[in-house]
This record gives structure tokens, sequence and C-alpha cells, in this order.
């Protein structure tokens, strides 16, 4: 391995340290160990769905609809908690649907072909409206306390919801890294009709992608739930950006074929930093749909010119360095 | 009369092949000339040159006498010169009229002008002698009749040279009688023609003068043409010498094993049948558009065939799933590599591992070591040259990709391999390794289906020739009785035949 392919591999990681530098330096507090603390906490709604939308992506697929997911299964554990009494079958409700809808996408995407943006564009106001139908359009109050613990508790000093984050990040990418299943996900998205001719079974993969980012994105809506002790329809509008940015920012491409764990992790991280530090300098609310929107303009275009750089006019070249920074990571 | 059009020593290069090599001929006004030759002798290349696509190495184009230098197709039609593509570049959304004058459509203070746009459009469709309603959207009208609307384009602007690439391809007989007829007002109003056609029997009648090319090089000038020329025509296409970078070698051939049975589906027209035994190499040659890759796609699963069937040592493979196909033993070396072959950015390791992971269970863990292990074999016992199994595979040279895409397949333990054009823009060097390849996996026992537009290639490789025309199985002879004229007989489009299947095209 090169001195470049190492630079080049640090490059997410160098980025989130200089953030992290600066923001020292210019904000007061950040390096607290209460602000770590709080800054942990709060990536871990969009770290936690970011690692499946990393798949997604990896496929050259989106999924706009993981948002709307987090507010149907938050509502639908409220709700099922408060008909039945039962944390488990609470749980139980938020998961199936969460895992529905993502199946739906699947099914939509690669059985009928649909691109993959306008269907899910689509679910995000289907499954927002569910939302709000199935919460009677309030915030639907949760009468179990035992259940706020999966929100507060916690083992090792890190909250549950740490620990879903975490747990998320090592199963998605072991599953990308270390399995068929993740390498055939690859290979998808790198190009999908020598994929299919190669005896990948493109369509059960997709399927099974946008089901587990349904499962996730619900699993994350409960833990909010608990967080926040009640199931908010119009909650986590907006989210999908957020998961979307930090991929993209870890040098997931969207034009599929490329993505690693750690870039995604330290993605989840640069958009948790910046965020954060927005709230410390009490940056107004409106600047900071600016300053969001603006960073993901910055990583697709970052995106774009590596693959202009990495692409030039035929014939096709890669340095030997490049391949071995992209996907062995 | 004097030349219209002169093409005067042109040639053209491309990485590794000669496409043109000092073209000269000339076309008068009032004349129709007819460029002739096998796929890849150059007629493409010099159509692109003529439409201002590609710049000539060497030599020049010139028009009345005045040699031009195009920098875009829109400096080729400033200078009169219209191309009929074999697919036609209109917008079937868009009306007749809008089709007829897009790029320069009559306007008012910016807005289109209807009425002008109607009168013009009439007034050309009258010129045709056609009925075609101008506020008909393109896409309705029939094949036949869309490329009345582009040859009206040509009139619309003027243009003093037309050339046909292969116009009467998709046509119906009557239609293709208009179109002769057409072509004669045009010839008759001054007009300098090209045309570009397989079907030579349209030669005989149509054209005053014929060039044949071969190989990029021009080898026969023919004035007047008649059918009385039929063999010097033919002769001069398929003249070669076939020299021996087969280095072909007998094998005794085992009892039948793929057995393909009245199969037809998009892009095979009748229902094709043959049956090629073990440690057989069946060569499947054809024109551009003949459907040979079609045929491999619908042996292969990649397209739901609508009849037939494919079994394999007697087994019936389940049509329509590549999957299912592969578990059979079969595999596709598709003729597009960097399109249907290979994933370019993963590693040579991950597109050689690919089907035999799959095969052997999509849901495992990877096995790092005995993939890292099969790589580096394969990569010795082909010679894939390559930094390292970890190397992109886009990085490596096409001879290289179309060797990893082979041996994917070794790997994988097929029985039957269809290559499709397994050596398009592959060195020398690497075309008779991959020969070597081919023989060697048959005289192991495997089944070889190889189709190629190289005709000379299929000569020297196969054992048994299939020639496909237009979608049909038109023949097949067997080593000792092929000879390239045969061939192209049977290749060649006869127009008769070939066209009464799509009379049925509503006109």
């Amino acid at each position: 391995m090169t001195l470049r392919t190492i630079l080049k591999r640090l490059v997410p990681l160098l980025t989130l340290a200089v953030l992290v530098g600066l923001l020292s330096l210019l904000v007061p507090d950040f390096l607290g160990l209460r602000n770590l603390r709080g800054l942990l906490l709060s990536v871990t709604l969009v770290g936690t769905i970011a690692a499946t939308m990393m798949l997604v992506l990896a496929m050259r697929e989106v999924d706009l609809s993981v948002g709307s997911i987090v507010a149907l299964s938050g509502v639908l554990a409220a709700v099922g908690m408060s008909a039945t009494g039962s944390i488990a079958l609470g749980v139980l409700a938020g998961l199936a649907g969460g895992a529905m809808v993502g199946f739906v996408n699947g099914v939509l995407v690669a059985g009928f072909k649909v691109n993959s943006l306008i269907v899910t564009l689509a679910m995000m106001e289907v499954v927002r409206g569910l939302a709000f139908l199935a919460s009677g359009g309030e915030s639907v109050a949760i009468p179990l306390q035992d259940f706020y613990a999966l929100g507060s508790g916690g083992v090792l000093g890190l909250s549950w919801p740490i620990w879903s984050m975490i747990g998320s990040f090592a199963i998605f990418g072991l599953i990308l890294k270390a399995t068929v299943f993740g390498r055939n996900i690859l290979a998808i998205g790198g190009n999908p009709e020598a994929a299919r001719l190669a005896g990948v079974p493109i369509t059960r993969v997709r399927i099974i992608v946008f089901t587990l980012q349904g499962l996730v994105a619900g699993l994350a809506g409960i833990i909010l739930a608990a967080r926040i002790t009640s199931g908010q329809p119009n909650t986590s509008i907006g989210l999908e950006l957020a998961v979307i940015s930090a991929c993209v920012l870890g040098g997931v491409s969207l034009s599929g074929g490329l993505a690693t764990i750690g870039g995604v992790i330290v993605g989840v991280f640069i958009m948790g930093a910046a965020q954060n530090a927005l709230n410390l300098l009490n940056v107004p609310t409106f600047y900071q749909y600016v300053v969001r929107g603006g960073i993901l303009l910055l990583a697709v275009v970052a995106d774009r010119l590596r693959q202009d750089g990495r692409l030039p006019r035929i014939p096709i070249r890669f340095s030997k360095t490049d391949r071995s920074e992209t996907q062995n990571v | 009369m004097s030349a219209m059009i002169t093409f005067h020593q042109v040639g053209k290069t491309f990485p590794g092949v000669v496409a043109l090599d000092g073209v000269s001929f000339t076309v008068a006004a009032g004349e129709v000339r007819a460029l002739i030759g096998e796929n890849g002798a150059g007629k493409s290349t010099l159509l692109k040159i003529m439409a201002g696509q590609y710049a000539p190495d060497s030599g020049e184009l010139r028009i009345d006498g005045v040699a031009q230098r195009f920098t875009s197709p829109r400096d080729s039609q400033n200078a009169g010169i219209a191309i009929i593509h074999q697919e036609l570049q209109l917008f079937p959304q868009l009306s007749v009229a809008e089709n007829l004058m897009l790029g320069m459509l009559p306007a008012r203070a910016g807005f289109v002008d209807r009425a002008a746009l109607r009168a013009r459009a009439i007034a050309v469709i009258e010129r045709l002698g056609e009925a075609i309603d101008p506020d008909m959207r393109l896409g309705a009208l029939s094949i036949g009749r869309r490329q009345m609307v582009e040859i009206g384009r040509a009139l619309l602007r003027q243009a003093k040279v037309i050339a046909f690439d292969e116009p009467t391809s998709s046509l119906s007989v009557r239609e293709t009688e208009r179109l002769m007829a057409i072509i004669g007002d045009l010839k008759a109003s001054g007009c300098a023609i090209i045309y570009v056609s397989h079907r030579m029997d349209e030669v005989y009648a149509l054209a005053d003068s014929a060039t044949v090319l071969r190989d990029g090089r021009h080898v026969l000038d023919l004035a007047p043409v008649t059918a009385d020329d039929a063999d010097r025509l033919v002769g001069a296409m398929a003249g070669r010498t076939i020299s021996d970078v087969y280095g072909y070698r007998p094998r005794a051939a085992g009892p039948p094993m793929v057995e393909v049975a009245a199969l037809a589906g998009p892009g095979v027209a009748a229902p094709v049948s043959l049956t090629v035994a073990r440690g057989e190499i069946l060569g499947l040659f054809g024109l551009v558009g003949a459907g040979r890759s079609e045929l491999f796609r619908l042996i292969y699963g990649a397209t739901m065939p609508d009849t037939g069937a494919v079994r394999i040592d007697g087994e019936a493979v389940p049509p329509g799933s590549p999957r299912a196909a592969i578990a059979a033993g079969l595999a596709l070396c598709p003729e597009d590599r960097k399109e249907d072959g290979i994933v370019p950015l993963a590693p040579l390791r991950e597109n050689l591992a690919l089907p035999w992971r799959n095969l052997t269970g999509a849901t495992a863990l990877l096995r790092r070591h005995e993939e890292q292990t099969g790589a580096n074999e394969l990569i010795g016992r082909l010679r894939i040259k390559t930094a390292g199994a970890e190397t992109a595979i886009g990085s490596l040279s096409g001879g290289n990709q179309q060797k990893a895409v082979i041996a994917r397949w070794l790997w994988a333990g097929a029985r039957v391999l269809l290559l499709d054009e397994p050596t398009r823009g592959i060195d020398v060097g690497a075309r008779s390794e991959i020969y070597e390849l081919i023989y060697r996996f048959a005289e192991d026992g495997g089944t070889v289906l190889f189709a190629s537009s190289d005709m000379a290639e299929v000569l020297g490789v196969a054992d048994r020739i299939a020639v496909m025309r237009e979608g049909v199985l038109a023949g097949i002879v067997s080593r000792d009785e092929a000879t390239p004229a045969g061939l192209l007989r049977l290749a060649l489009p006869q127009a008769n035949q070939a066209s009464s299947n799509q009379d049925t095209i509503p006109a």
C-alpha cells in the first residue's frame, strides 16, 4: 500500500479531525465530556439508519422514506402499547410496520422496476400520512414507564440508543464486507446487468436490502419514541437528507458500487459535530437548514469530482491505488 | 458528369485498428453509388466521416471540388450532406411536421408559426408522394413512413449528397418499392446518392456504380452494376486469405449435449433448432443485426423466449432465468463486456468469483482464502496480465478482461460456453490465447457456441458453422463445406423472403 493510498483512505477521518480541532478552538465547551456525550446521543438516530442507507446507496438506489418510517413506527409502537398494555406487542407493531414499508419499497423498485427515488418519495408521503392517521394527528403518549428505559437506560456507561447505533454499524459493516450478500450488493451497484448475467439474484437482494432499511428505520423510530416517551407523527421530517448526507460525506458513491462502513461512521460524526457546533453557537434554526443543505451539496459535488477524476473518457483507467482504497478497507 | 462528392485517399485509424486505408472514389450529381462490404469493412466509418462525427486522419473529403473540414455534424449538414440512418434519428413524441423542421422551425416573434410549419410540411410530403397527416404524432407511423419523414428533412435542407445506410432493413416490400421510386426522383433532381446495403438485388436495380470495401481498403469499383456481376462483388467482399492465427485442432465430437428446440423470442423471428455435441465448437455467423446475440440471450434466459426450450444433456433448462441456466452449466460471455460483463470498479478477484460464489451459496460468509487461491490460480493459468488479484478489472486491457470473463465460468464449472464476439477489440496476441482457451475447453468435454461477425475467425475456429440472417437460422454448414462466399450468400438478406414476413406492418 502506497503512502498516497493511505492518505486517500484517511481523507474523511482527517476532515473530521480538522473539524473537531477547529470546533474545539472556536466553540466554547465543545470538548467538554457532557457535550461529547450529548453529541454521541444526538447522532444515534442518523447513525443507526445510515448503516442500512449505505447498503441502499451501494446498490445504486436511494430511500427517501426513512424519516416517515421513523414517525410511523414510533406511533405504531405507542398506539400498540396503549391498546394492549404490552411492551413486546408495541415494539413488534413498530418493527413490523417499518419492515412492511421497506418490503413494499423493495417490491416496487425490484419487481416493478420503478426508479427508487420516485418510489420512496411517494412512500415518504404515504407513510407520513399513515403515521398521522394511526395517531389521529396527535402525539400518542406511552403509558408504560418501563419502556422509557429503552431510551435512557443502558450498560457499560453507554445508553441503548448508542448501543443500537454501534450494533447497526457492526452488523451491516460486516454484512457488506464479509458476506456474499454484501458483495452482491456492491456488484449490483457497480453494474446491475453484469451482476444479473453472472448469476446474482438481483431481485431478491434488492427486496431484502429495502426491507432491512425499513426494519432498521423502524427500530430507530421505536428507540426515539422511548426517548421522547411518546409516538410523534410529525417527528424526523427531513431525516433522510441527514442520513444520505452522512453516507455521501463518508465516501459512499451515489452511482453505486463503492461504500465502506468506516467512511459512513466518520460521515455521521462530521454531520453530528457540525450540527452540535451550530447549536452551541446558538445559530438560529433557519440558518441551520441552509448549512445542512450546503453540506449535502458539498458532499455530492465532491462525489462527482472524485468520479470524474477516476473516470476519464474511454478507455476507462483506474490506478491501482484507487482500487485498493475503494473496496479493500 | 462532375463529381459532387469526392473521397480522396481518406484514412482513419483507431487504436489497434485501421478502419479506412486510403479510400478514394467520387459520386457525381445524379449518380447512385452502392457502397458494399462485410461488417467492419469501413462503411460506417466512412459515413461518420461524411456526417462530421469523425475527422479523417489523412486524405480529404471534397464537395463540388472544395475540400471540407467538418468539426461537427452541423458543418456537414450545412455543406449539403444528409444521412438517412439505420436507426432513425427522429422524435416519436413530436408531430410529423415538427420532426420535418426541427432545428429550423418557422417562427414569428419567438413563437412557432404553426401555419407556415404546416404549409411547408404539406409541400414536402407531396413532393415525396406520400399521404401523411402532418399533425400526426410521428410515433404512430410505420418505420417505412418515418424513413420518408427523414428523407423529407433532407429535402427541406436542400441536401445535395444523400447517403442511405441500410435503409430497407426494416421495410416491407411495398415500402421498399416506394423508397426505390423516391431515390429515383432524387437522382433525377441531381442529388448524389450513396447507397449502403447488404441486399444485392437492390444494388443491381438501383445503383449506377458500386464501390466494394474490405478491411478498410477499397478493393473494387464497378460501373455499371448488374446481376451478372454478383460473383465478382461477393468475391471482392469475402476474398481473403485465412492466415493461421487460429491454430485449429480437430477433435472427436461426443454425444449430443446442448439441444435448442424451436427457440424464438425478441430478435429471433423464426424458431431456431440446433444440437451441439459434447466437445464441439459451433460458430454462429451473421451480419450485424442478424440475431446472434439475441439467440444467445434466449438460450441463456437473459430474455424470456416466446416459444421453445433448451435442454442440456436431455434436461430442460427453466426458461428466462440466467440463474437457472448457470445452475444447468450454461455460461454467457456477453458481446458488450463493459456494459454487461464486468463490474469495472471491483477487483479482479471479485469479478472472477462472482458466479462461483452465487452458485455455491448466496448467503454464506465469504471464503476469503479460497477466493484468493482460486483467483491467483486462474490468473496464472490463463496468463491474465495484472498487477494482482485486487486490481480493478476496469483497468486491465480488453484482452485480459475477456480472459477474466471466460475464466470466471471455468471456475464456476460451466459445461457450455456461449461466447458472443469474444475477440472484438482485442489484439492478435490475446486473440490466439482466447482461441487456445476455447480449444482446451472443448477438448476437456465442454461445448462451445461462439458468435462472431468476423468470417475468417468463424471459418478458422469452428467445427460447424450456423449462419443467421435477419433473426432466422439460414443454414448450418460443416467446416469442410464452408467457404467464405458460401457463408456470405447465406448471411446476405434475400429481399423477397426476408421482407415478406414484415409485410404485415401497417403501412
